[in-house]
């Protein structure tokens, strides 16, 4: 990886200079592509981090969100979890690994006629806490549930 | 280039269910090859599912999700006949859009 590059997208994070690049003929592929993909939530190393990287600033829990998932997963690499939100008007549905270097595993937009329940498999890198973020009517809510892993999914 | 997706969608008292297999590495950037250098991330960052235009369902990936993504989610209104389209990007800026008819 180009560190040099990566500094000063971090430092800058501002579209002005990114076009200055682009105009300057330099070749820059993945940041137009990525252009809207949340790196301050993804690379945040804290569930917190991560709640606010997404606006998320303290979510009220709720027991409407069921996260269906195996107590206990053989295989760290490949949980499958199912994540259902049952409160009306949801809007996002996020899932986070508290345990994993980076908690965001994934952040779904749930748009009118849309059912707002995901299923999918994600890594985990040992037993953990993973949490569900729903939004709905502009408001946060959280639940959680603790997954045990036999053996860890390669340093995620 | 990646593979094609595997994508089922069947059409169930008026929704919509829908099944997708890609076929990634995701890379996680953490992961050691066997002469003990780092791997590269590479995974997929955005994942959108369009049905007669209408975007049902978009996705933001860390690289997280497990190698060979599964996703499953329901929709409302498809007819079966119809076709829904599936498109994924990574972050190297590769691409893929597969289609599937509703059945």
């Amino acid at each position: 990886m180009n560190h040099t590059r990566r500094r000063v997208l971090k430092a800058s994070g501002s579209a002005g200079l990114i076009a200055l690049l682009a105009g300057a003929g330099l070749s820059v592929p993945d940041i137009a592509v990525a252009a809207d993909w949340n790196k301050t939530a993804f690379e945040g190393k804290t569930v917190q981090d991560a709640f606010k990287g997404l606006g998320a600033g303290s979510p009220a829990n709720s027991a409407q969100i069921v996260l269906n998932a195996p107590d206990i997963a053989e295989n760290g690499a490949v949980v499958p979890i199912v994540v259902e939100s049952k409160i009306a008007g949801t809007e996002s549905i996020a899932l986070l690994v508290e345990k994993n270097r980076s908690p965001l595993v994934a952040a779904f937009d749930i748009p009118p006629g849309t059912e707002s329940s995901v299923s999918m498999r994600i890594k985990m890198n040992e037993s953990s806490n993973v949490y569900a973020l729903v939004k709905a009517n502009g408001k946060y809510y959280v639940a959680k549930r603790e997954i045990k892993v036999t053996l860890g999914g390669c340093g995620v | 280039m990646a593979e094609p997706m595997r994508i089922r969608a069947t059409s169930k008292d008026g929704v919509v269910n829908v099944k997708v297999l890609m076929s990634h590495e995701m890379e996680t950037g953490m992961r050691k090859d066997a002469s003990g250098k780092v791997v590269p991330a590479h995974f997929i960052q955005h994942v959108t599912a369009t049905w007669q235009g209408k975007t049902v369902l978009s996705a933001q990936w860390g690289p997280a999700v497990a190698k060979n993504p599964f996703l499953e989610f329901n929709f409302k209104g498809g007819q079966k006949g119809e076709k829904i389209q599936i498109t994924w990007t990574d972050d190297k800026g590769d691409k893929r859009t597969d289609e599937a008819t509703i059945n």
